[in-house]
């Protein structure tokens, strides 16, 4: 087990910096000039704009900015932001406690409601029930995540004055509570989806007929034995959805006026901020990274056939 | 146009955050405004953004930073209306015979927020610390027209000298200005921001200073919570005419124009910039008598890329019947929703010197004279223009309907050629790789109308992305310069904007408007001719 993780440890060293060269690349790739575009339409002042350069190091081959990078990266140094040299950490601290709590929120309610959802259709195969989740999640799927965020914003903020249309302090759970409803509505729907064939699958295994002529209570076969069992591919997804719940927030966040990871990403895109798109990428890769670890390991408890050398 | 902006162009709309300060929305909708009480102390709030650059005031031409800092700045000179000076922290700015030497007189008595006096070395030492490139102000170009400037500035390198020899303090409240370029408008520029006084302390720390910047405007500073809010609090020892009616405004930042638009409906916010253009068509419905409609100093046109083969040598009946091609009411009525307006010439109103009819017939839709000029100009060449725009903001809607309207009129093949977004846009434009056209827009630096003329058309300026050279139009351009007053030399501007008909190195399309509007907390909001909103005006009702 300990060898497993080292060794699981390790992989991730050629994994981040592969993942970093590639961000680093396909921004430099981008056309525009963040520098020149501090000036926007009018025209830039080239002593300054040879200053900025020189000053984020933006005047060195592109292998030398990749290494100066890595190597302030190693002592917890993030870069500066072009744009009002800024600490890119500053920002990135600022966003990921936002994003982390409303990824956590969607989680939680992707993870609880979407695992009932899901065990319920699963045992009531074929009924009414069964058939009134399919169809829920059905549409939850097809619609696009930015109709149902626009809708609950007019419905339950403009309409019903309910909720401020837009988050007022993204630090504030009861006000994050419909963002993360509305970015969990799609996991949600997977996780039901996912637990329903899975139960309805090992419904009729072997174990589980055993255990019912042993006499059991309906309901520990169903807990201890069917969902357990039946978790594996539900974990899977649940695990690579952390890193996506956080970074692939920008619609709703942007609807919602959430200060979050998506919303830094895609301004720092749009502004060609090269240090801190690799900045956050790398901080999500790592969180990715370890998710998958995590729900590796998680594998062995759910299911002991599992083991890891 | 967002992005168009030219000296405090908009940031991307790509800025995240959000207010500490709610309150609570729904709220009466259907009572009578007059039967509400003011409340002096109640505060505006206004959806902005994050501000690119810490709040200093010659590091600040993006909108999200300028509109803060001109509430905790004033400056020697402001404009009205119709784009004539006001005096502020200036009692008098007064040129010798040939415009080369300034005086300013200061109104005496006035004082930064700390207490410390606003003398003539506040400004000359804020000048030259701002004009010196190793501190790294952004704006620093605005005082070329100062002698020395291109000794403390020099083109490559390090400042050769610390002081601009044309800046002379005579005593407390007076100094002299002396430029290198004389030009009888110089006064104009003074509104700019970028001429703003510091105090002492800021030079000394100036990235403290920007975090929480000490101005001698009518507001203070109170706090900056990043990409969340600014607040800022009435100053009573404001001696100025434009004293605050409401206690302070919190600056809302949004990311999206779209939030703050339903923040808006809702009375969270009390106005923003401008509406989403999603919203244009509705938001008159929307806000009734609170929706706002004014115009902006700010003109977008199509210029050809006279770089190109394809308009190097056009003649330029071509280019005039291109122009009349375009039915332009018509697309202000359909594509805008009558939000925009059709121009009629290369400088947009508001601007001092601005006429109606520059253009003449030439901006006037006529489709047999279109295909006539274009038949006796030899036709375009290759029959196929398309016009550059970027794809981030929504130009598609109108180039489109532009686009039609020629090919309908003449038969010449038009298509948008959209780039990704603002920034591989301007690289085009800057590189000189534009294809055939490209759309363009300005917003006016000071309401003068040779800023939309000199800084655009004049041969080898830094504004000039389409090569346009006409040595005519230089020669009444200088002529307008060397005028001995103001209104002569606007008058003389204008003769050169009537030149610009017979070589249109831009069709001009439309004018644009401050399209936004506010909520039911406040009794009115106005913006001005630069499309920023006049804070310190609002008066906000008692809760």
């Amino acid at each position: 087990m300990g060898r497993y993780v080292a060794r699981r440890l390790l992989q991730m060293i050629p994994v981040f910096i592969g993942t970093t060269l590639l961000i680093f690349l396909m921004v430099n790739v981008l056309p525009g000039d963040p520098v020149r575009a501090l000036w926007g339409d009018k025209p830039p002042d080239p002593v300054q704009v040879a200053q900025i350069r020189h000053d984020r190091g933006l005047d060195l081959p592109l292998w030398q900015q990749y290494l100066h990078y890595m190597w302030g990266l190693l002592q917890g140094d993030f870069g500066r932001t072009i744009a009002g040299n800024r600490p890119v950490l500053d920002e990135i601290t600022r966003a990921f406690p936002v994003s982390m709590r409303l990824a956590a929120m969607a989680w939680t309610f992707e993870l609880v409601v979407g695992i009932t959802l899901g065990v319920i259709a699963g045992i009531r195969l074929g009924k009414v029930v069964d058939t009134a989740v399919t169809l829920f999640t059905l549409v939850v799927i097809s619609v696009p995540i930015f109709v149902i965020g626009l809708a609950c914003q007019l419905y339950f903020g403009n309409n019903l004055g309910w909720i401020t249309p837009t988050v007022q302090d993204s630090t504030n759970f009861s006000q994050l509570m419909v963002p993360a409803l509305v970015l969990g509505m799609v996991g949600l729907a997977y996780v039901a989806r996912l637990t329903r064939t899975s139960i309805a699958e090992n419904r009729s295994a072997d174990y589980i007929r055993t255990a019912t002529a042993k006499g059991l209570p309906r309901r520990r076969i169903i807990t201890v034995h069917l969902l357990r069992n039946s978790l594996i591919p539900v974990v899977t997804y649940l695990g690579t959805d952390i890193g996506s719940l956080m970074a692939g927030a920008v619609v709703t966040e942007g609807i919602f006026n959430v200060t979050g990871v998506g919303n830094l990403l895609f301004e720092a895109l749009a502004r060609r901020e090269g240090a801190v798109i690799v900045g956050i990428v790398t901080v999500l890769v790592l969180v990715y990274l370890l998710a998958s670890l995590l729900v590796d390991l998680l594998y062995a408890v759910l299911d002991p056939r599992i083991r890891y050398a | 146009m967002r992005g168009a902006k030219s000296a405090k162009w908009v940031a991307i709309a790509g800025v995240v955050s959000l207010a500490a300060t709610a309150c609570g929305g729904g709220g009466d909708k259907g009572s009578d405004n007059a039967n509400k009480k003011i409340d002096p102390k109640g505060i505006v709030s206004y959806a902005n953004g994050e501000p690119q650059n810490s709040l200093m005031p010659a590091n600040t031409m993006e909108a999200y930073g300028s509109v803060v800092i001109d509430s905790l700045f004033t400056g020697l000179v402001g404009y009205d209306k119709s784009g004539n000076i006001t005096y502020e922290n200036a009692e008098s700015v007064t040129p010798n015979g040939d415009n080369s030497v300034w005086t300013v007189k200061l109104k005496p008595g006035w004082t930064f927020h700390n207490g410390e006096k606003v003398t003539a070395k506040s400004y000359v030492d804020t000048w030259n610390w701002d004009a010196n490139p190793a501190n790294g102000m952004q704006n620093s170009a605005w005082y070329r027209d100062i002698e020395g400037y291109d000794k403390v500035h020099p083109e490559k390198g390090k400042a050769k000298a610390k002081t601009m020899s044309g800046l002379k303090v005579v005593d407390d409240n007076t100094f002299t200005i002396k430029l290198s370029n004389p030009i009888p408008y110089f006064a104009y520029k003074l509104a700019y921001s970028s001429f703003y006084p510091l105090p002492s302390g800021a030079l000394k720390d100036p990235k403290g200073f920007g975090e929480s910047p000490v101005g001698n405007g009518p507001y203070k500073f109170k706090s900056w919570e990043h990409k969340k809010s600014i607040q800022v609090t009435a100053w009573d020892g404001y001696k100025g005419d434009s004293k605050p009616k409401n206690g302070g405004i919190n600056f809302k930042a949004y990311t999206s124009p779209q939030a703050a638009y339903n923040d808006l409906r809702s009375d969270n916010v009390d106005s923003m910039p401008l509406v989403p253009d999603a919203e244009l068509a509705n938001y008159k419905q929307d806000f009734g008598d609170r929706a706002i409609n004014t115009d902006f100093s700010a003109l977008n046109t199509i210029n050809p890329a006279f770089y190109t083969k394809q308009w190097k040598n056009i003649d330029v009946k071509v280019i005039q019947g291109l122009s009349m091609a375009i039915d332009r009411p018509t697309i202000a009525k359909t594509t805008f929703f009558g939000n925009r307006e059709p121009a009629t010439g290369w400088v947009a109103k508001g601007v001092k010197g601005y006429q109606a009819d520059a253009c003449g017939e030439y901006c006037k839709f006529n489709p047999d004279k279109a295909k006539q000029l274009i038949k006796e100009g030899g036709g375009v060449p290759g029959n196929k223009i398309s016009i550059q725009y970027n794809a981030d903001q929504p130009h598609k809607g109108w180039v489109t309907a532009v686009c039609n309207s020629i090919t309908k009129v003449t038969g010449v093949k038009c298509v948008g050629d959209p780039t990704t977004d603002f920034q591989a846009d301007t690289e085009i434009r800057d590189q000189k790789k534009v294809k055939s056209i490209y759309r363009s827009g300005w917003v006016l630096d000071y309401p003068f109308n040779g800023n939309f003329l000199a800084d655009l058309y004049g041969t080898g300026v830094d504004g000039n992305k389409g090569d346009f050279s006409d040595p005519k139009f230089d020669g009444l351009v200088k002529k307008a310069d060397q005028a001995k007053t103001v209104d002569e030399s606007a008058k003389l501007y204008q003769d050169a904007e009537k030149e610009l008909q017979n070589t249109m190195p831009g069709i001009p399309t439309f004018y644009n408007k401050v399209n936004s509007a506010y909520s039911n907390n406040v009794k009115k909001i106005e913006f001005d001719q630069a499309g920023d909103p006049i804070l310190w005006n609002v008066e906000v009702f008692k809760k």
